[in-house]
C-alpha cells in the first residue's frame, strides 16, 4: 500500500512541476567584487557577486547595522514580499518597524549566501573559465566561513567597520558564530538561534537523503540539467519534503494534521491521501519553483562541513578566546534538529573563556521551525537583548 | 539532575522572592567597575543594580528558565545554568566577585560550589538563611517538628533547601577549607543589619540570615 500511495504522490508532484521548467530570472540588488574570494577549499573565485537587501537607515557613525543571516533555503528577502513567491518575507515576524529587530532603530542587512541562487555567486553563476555556461556541479565547495567572508566584503563596501549585531537562525546561526570567531572586533553582539557549533551526524544523514534524491532524478543529468533545459524537480521536492519533516515536531504535525484525510472519508481510492501527505507535497512543489538543485547541494554541503571546534584545534572555546562580543544563544525545547544541548554546549564554551553570554531555551512545541514562527517569548528575549546591547554600545 | 526543581518546576521560590532584602547589603560589598557573577540571579535585579550604580560588568547564572527569559528580556546578560554543574566551566579568576545569594542551602554540593566560586573569582559573597535562629530552635525544641518560618516555609518533604546550615556552621566550614572571612554580618528578614558583628554566637541566635565576604587564604 505505501508503494502504491508513493506512486500516486510522484504523479501528483509531476503534474504540478511540469508547469515550471526553469527558475524565473529576477533582477536582485547586488554588489560585484572584482577581486573575487579565496575559498577554504583552496580555490579562488575570480569575482563574486553578493546580492542583498537592507531595511532602515544607517546612522552617521555607521554603528547601528544588524546583519541578518538566512538559513539553508532562505534568502535576502527578510521583511518584504518575495519577488518569486509573492509571499511575505521569511522573518516578517521578527524584522520590521517596532519588531524585535526594529528597522526604525537599526539598519538591517541580509545577503544571499555564497552558493545561493537568489543573485549571489553560486552554481547558477557564470563559470570562471567558461563564461557561457553556469558552474553547475563544478562550483567549488564553499564553507559557512566562506559565506561570512563574502558578507564581510559587503559590510566593508557599505562602510560599516563594526556590526552592532549578527543575528541568524539554523544555518544563519552558524554564520553568526563564524562571524564572531572570524571577526570578533567587527561584531558587537552575536545571536545564534537554534544553531550548533558543528553539524551532527544525524543532520548530515538527513542532508544526504536529500542529495541522493536529487542525484537519482532522471532530470538531474549529473548536475548539467541546465544544458537540457530541465530541472530535477522531483528529486529536489523529495529533498525538501524530507528536510521539512526535520524542521517540525511530532507534536506540531499531530496538532496540524493528525490522521485526517484530504477530501475523503476513507482511504478507498488510490488517490485518497492523508492531509500531512498533501501538505508535504505542497512544500516540495512550491520549493522547486524558487530554488536551484545545485545550490541545494552546495549549501547543504557547506552546513555539513561546519565544525567550529575542529577549526580551532578541537577546542570550541578557542574559537572565542578573548572575545568582547556579547552573545545571546536561543534554543527551542522541541527542536530535535538543533537541540538545546547544542546551544548549551556553545554556552559552556563561551563560559570557558568568560565571554559575555546569555542563553535561553524557549518552550515551544513547533520544532526547529519555531525560530521562524510566532513565538512571543523569543521575540521579547531578542528585543530585550538587543536593547541591552544598544545601551552598552552607546546606541540608545 | 536538577537540584532545585521539585515536581511542578518551581525551583527555590523564596530565593527570588526575597532577593531585594539583602540586595543593598551585598551591593555594598562590591567595588565599582568590577567583574561580577551572580549565581541564582533570579530576574537579574542585582546585576542590573550593580551595572547602573557601580558600572560593574555583572552577569548572571540562573536555573529557572522563566527567570532567565525575564532577565534577558530586560537586556541583562544571564545564562541558564546550574550552580552545581556549571561553575566548573569558567576559567580561573574570571571574576572579582561571585555572589551566591540565598542559594547555598539549595545546592547539591555546597562545599564544592564554594570551592568553585573562589577558584573563578577573587571574592565570594554568600548569603543564606540562618538555621540557628532562636525561633527555629524553639520550634524544634518545644514542638518537636521541623521549623516553619517565613524563610523556611516549605514542608521538609518538598523543600528545595536540602543543606540548611547555621552561621556558626558556616564559620566552621570557612576555617576547615581555608577561606578568610573578610567581612560578615547577620541581618533580619527585612535586610537590616543586626548589631552582632563581634559576637558570632549572638548572631547565630538572633540573625535571620548570614552574609559573608570571603577570599582564599
Amino acid at each position: 500500500m505505501p508503494g502504491i500511495a508513493w506512486g500516486i504522490s510522484q504523479a501528483h508532484i509531476g503534474s504540478v512541476m511540469d508547469q515550471s521548467q526553469t527558475l524565473p530570472e529576477v533582477a536582485h540588488q547586488s554588489v560585484r567584487f572584482e577581486d573575487g574570494l579565496a575559498l577554504d577549499c583552496g580555490r579562488h573565485l575570480a569575482n563574486i557577486t553578493v546580492a542583498y537587501r537592507s531595511y532602515g537607515t544607517l546612522n552617521a557613525a555607521a554603528s547601528n547595522a544588524i546583519l541578518v543571516c538566512h538559513a539553508l533555503t532562505g534568502d535576502q528577502y527578510v521583511a518584504e514580499i518575495h519577488p518569486l513567491t509573492g509571499k511575505p518575507g521569511w522573518w516578517n515576524t521578527v524584522v520590521g518597524p517596532g519588531k524585535a529587530v526594529d528597522t526604525e532603530k537599526y539598519f538591517v542587512i541580509c545577503a544571499n549566501v555564497l552558493g545561493g541562487c537568489m543573485g549571489s555567486t553560486g552554481p547558477r553563476s557564470a563559470h570562471d573559465e567558461r563564461p557561457n555556461e553556469p558552474w553547475g556541479t563544478e562550483f567549488p565547495a564553499v564553507t559557512i566561513q566562506d559565506m561570512v567572508r563574502a558578507q564581510k566584503l559587503l559590510i566593508d563596501h557599505l562602510g560599516i567597520s563594526r556590526l552592532f549585531a549578527v543575528v541568524g537562525g539554523s544555518m544563519g546561526g552558524m554564520q553568526a558564530l563564524a562571524w564572531a570567531a572570524l571577526y570578533p572586533d567587527a561584531v558587537f553582539a552575536a545571536v545564534p538561534v537554534a544553531a550548533a557549533a558543528y553539524h551532527s551526524a544525524q543532520n548530515i544523514a538527513f542532508h544526504e537523503i536529500g542529495r541522493q534524491a536529487i542525484a537519482a532524478d532522471p532530470f538531474f543529468y549529473a548536475g548539467r540539467y541546465w544544458a537540457e533545459g530541465v530541472t530535477p524537480e522531483r528529486g529536489l521536492a523529495v529533498a525538501r519534503m524530507t528536510a521539512h519533516i526535520t524542521y517540525v515536531s511530532e507534536a506540531a504535525l499531530t496538532r496540524k494534521f493528525g490522521r485526517r484525510l484530504q477530501n475523503a472519508t476513507d482511504l478507498t481510492l488510490l488517490g485518497d491521501r492523508f492531509e500531512v501527505e498533501s501538505y508535504l507535497e505542497y512544500q516540495g512543489s512550491s520549493f522547486v519553483r524558487r530554488f536551484d538543485a545545485n545550490s541545494y547541494l552546495t549549501i547543504t554541503r557547506a552546513m555539513d562541513l561546519f565544525d567550529l571546534a575542529a577549526d580551532h584545534g578541537g577546542a570550541l572555546p578557542s574559537a572565542f578566546a578573548g572575545s568582547k562580543t556579547r552573545f545571546l544563544l536561543v534554543s527551542f525545547s522541541s527542536d530535535w534538529l538543533f537541540p538545546t544541548a547544542q546551544s548549551r554546549a556553545i554556552a559552556r564554551a563561551l563560559n570557558h573563556v568568560a565571554a559575555n553570554a546569555s542563553f535561553v531555551e524557549i518552550m515551544s512545541d513547533k520544532g526547529h521551525d519555531a525560530f521562524l514562527l510566532d513565538e512571543p517569548d523569543f521575540h521579547r528575549t531578542l528585543s530585550g537583548f538587543l536593547a541591552g546591547c544598544a545601551e552598552h554600545a552607546g546606541l540608545s | 539532575m536538577n537540584h532545585a526543581a521539585p515536581a511542578g518546576g518551581h525551583p527555590v521560590q523564596f530565593v527570588a522572592k526575597n532577593m531585594r532584602v539583602d540586595l543593598r547589603l551585598i551591593a555594598g560589598m562590591v567595588a565599582a567597575n568590577s567583574r561580577v557573577l551572580d549565581i541564582g540571579c533570579g530576574d537579574g535585579t542585582l546585576i542590573d543594580h550593580l551595572f547602573r550604580t557601580k558600572q560593574c560588568d555583572a552577569r548572571g547564572l540562573e536555573i529557572d528558565m522563566a527567570e532567565v527569559t525575564r532577565a534577558v528580556t530586560h537586556g541583562l546578560p544571564v545564562m541558564q545554568g546550574d550552580a552545581d554543574s556549571d561553575l566548573a566551566n569558567y576559567p580561573n579568576a574570571a571574576f572579582d566577585y561571585v555572589i551566591l545569594s540565598r542559594t547555598l542551602q539549595a545546592v547539591e554540593r555546597p562545599r564544592e560550589v564554594l570551592r568553585q566560586m573562589l577558584r573563578i573569582s577573587t571574592y565570594a559573597i554568600v548569603s543564606f538563611p540562618n538555621f540557628g535562629h532562636w525561633t527555629l530552635r524553639m520550634q524544634l525544641l518545644l514542638g518537636g517538628k521541623m521549623p516553619m518560618t517565613k524563610a523556611w516555609h516549605r514542608m521538609w518533604y518538598e523543600t528545595p533547601n536540602i543543606h540548611p546550615c547555621t552561621i556558626q556552621d558556616f564559620f566552621d566550614l570557612c576555617t576547615k577549607d581555608g577561606y578568610l572571612v573578610e567581612e560578615w554580618l547577620a541581618a533580619d528578614e527585612a535586610g537590616a543589619r543586626a548589631p552582632w558583628r563581634r559576637f558570632p554566637g549572638l548572631a547565630n541566635l538572633f540573625g535571620e540570615q548570614g552574609l559573608f565576604l570571603l577570599r582564599k587564604a
